[in-house]
């Protein structure tokens, strides 16, 4: 297994090692050693590939990442899995601000913490954070679902429009046009197969679903005069 | 964008590391505030009155300084030089007579207080830690800051960290947006401020607060109300230090724990070569909640 080591070898070196690996197509696996918080490590992967992170790491890790598996052995600064497209990312620690932020696809699981932000303006990924999240999580969120088997904060879900967001613990407070909605079969289904394929220990009749009321689609002609 | 570190030793024994672990964090934050950098460093009070001087021309203006000074004083002082710095340790019964005779003289008063000196400059940090020799020196906690300029000039006075009463300072990243609001305010109950920059508002801001009798928990609580804009504030006392951020906190913070050691750092980057981080306790600081540790 090639291991490339971050205290002898430079980001762009490591990165561009990376990136021609996935796009090989070999289904290699890379070692990423002494990370030391360095941002954008493993960014871009556009095939699949493996790659284990022994450490924490800083700004960006794993942004735009389609069909690679990202393994981040510690935490992720801010940005992780920025605009992922496919694949699956994994934090065994904290995850900082707006992760997993404007996802397109994959799954982006966070053993630890997700701060502020997280999934802000998701567009199909799935994110899962086994701890809590922050303030203005999902906000703007599009498509796609939030799983938290935590707490979330302030304003979860502000202007939400299609993705699903479910809690298994407290909501500090729901956002501009958030609200709670029915957990149907559909929900438990998927709660369930996502549960056991990120070894997260709930169970899905735990959860409580979110989602747009649906009200900010159109403008309210009685609001005319706030504006 | 700004970089903050901060340490504050649980065991005694790294206190004559300190210097070195800070140097270190400081360095890996240049990227995020190459202009300036500065560091307060806080050490046992031995009973003197440290005042950290700064000056443009340091062969001039600290060239028979000591003997000047000790005309005005009762006692002896002490003078250690540090490149444009200089640190005079006084009797506290000297102070008055010895801030006079500075400022008389055109000094710039870095800071005064019985644990904290103040070291700061423009250039990259590693230059300015180089000059100061932060690495050779000992304490019992510190905080260290590169700067970003954008609220004023890149200046010696424009950089981090700022004290505005003994022993207190104030290091942020981030940008108050009712600072001149609040210097005005300030300047009505007599606290004066002496640049333009914002970050000294807010740290007059927490010094006038505790003048009137607030703990350092309340006072900063009090930024969460009073100040507008964005902020991520460490502030160091003779006992210990505190943590902050605004309630949007979009400006980052990190910090690490373990046995030994409290350290913040913009980034996790500045934990990288502490000892024993691997096994450290590391979280996100919540926004709008007040953290603090003392001895």
């Amino acid at each position: 297994m090639p291991i490339l080591d971050m205290s002898q070898t430079d980001l762009r070196e490591v990165n561009r090692s990376l990136q021609t690996a996935a796009q090989s197509r070999a289904n290699d696996s890379y070692v990423i050693e002494n990370p030391r918080g360095s941002h954008a490590v493993a960014v871009g992967l556009d095939g699949p590939l493996e790659v284990t992170v022994k450490g924490s790491t800083g700004y960006y890790c794993a942004g735009m990442n389609k069909e690679a598996r990202i393994h981040v052995e510690g935490s992720a600064g801010p940005g992780v899995a920025e605009n992922m497209m496919s694949g699956e990312v994994t934090i065994d620690g904290d995850a900082s601000q707006y992760a997993g932020a404007t996802g397109r696809g994959g799954l982006l699981n966070i053993r630890g913490n997700a701060s502020s932000r997280c999934g802000i303006s998701m567009k199909g990924i799935d994110i899962v954070v086994h701890g809590n999240i922050g303030h203005m999580s999902a906000f703007m969120a599009q498509k796609g679902n939030l799983v938290v088997l935590g707490d979330a904060g302030d304003a979860l879900g502000d202007s939400l429009y299609e993705a699903r967001l479910f809690v298994r613990g407290s909501v500090k407070s729901l956002g501009a046009d958030c609200v709670e909605k029915e957990m149907r079969a559909e929900h438990l289904g998927f709660l369930s197969e996502i549960l056991a394929r990120t070894g997260a220990n709930a169970k899905p009749d735990e959860f409580r679903r979110y989602g747009s009321a649906r009200r900010l689609y159109n403008f309210n002609i009685d609001h005319a005069d706030e504006y | 964008m700004c970089g903050i570190v901060g340490l504050f030793l649980k065991n005694d024994d790294l206190q004559p590391q300190l210097g070195a672990m800070l140097t270190g964090m400081l360095i890996t934050m240049t990227d995020r505030g190459p202009d300036s950098a500065g560091i307060a460093i806080y050490d046992r009070p031995r009973g003197g009155v440290k005042i950290t001087v700064q000056s443009e021309r340091p062969e001039d203006d600290f060239d028979g300084l000591e003997g000047a000074l000790e005309k005005t004083t009762v006692r002896d002082i002490d003078m250690r030089l540090a490149d444009t710095h200089a640190v005079i340790t006084v009797d506290p019964g000297d102070r008055a007579a010895a801030l006079a005779a500075l400022e008389a003289r055109g000094l710039r008063i870095m800071g005064v207080g019985e644990a904290m000196e103040i070291y700061k400059e423009t250039g990259l940090p590693r230059d300015v830690a180089a000059r100061f020799h932060l690495r050779d020196m000992a304490g019992t906690h510190g905080i260290g800051h590169t700067r970003m300029a954008t609220e004023s000039a890149v200046t010696t006075l424009g950089a981090h960290p700022f004290s505005t009463a003994d022993d207190q300072c104030l290091v942020h990243n981030g940008s108050l947006s009712n600072h001149n609001r609040m210097r005005r305010r300030l300047a009505r109950k007599g606290v004066l401020t002496k640049t333009e920059n914002d970050t000294e508002v807010g740290a007059a801001y927490i010094s006038s607060r505790i003048a009137e009798g607030a703990s350092l928990g309340d006072a900063l609580e009090g930024t969460l109300k009073d100040l507008d804009g964005f902020f991520t504030f460490v502030t160091g006392t003779r006992t210990g230090f505190g943590v902050v951020r605004d309630p949007i906190a979009c400006k980052p913070a990190v910090m690490a724990e373990t046995r030994d050691y409290v350290a913040f750092g913009s980034e996790y980057r500045a934990f990288a070569d502490l000892p024993g981080i691997g096994g450290a306790k590391v979280w996100e600081p919540e926004p709008a909640t007040v953290y603090f540790w003392e001895r």
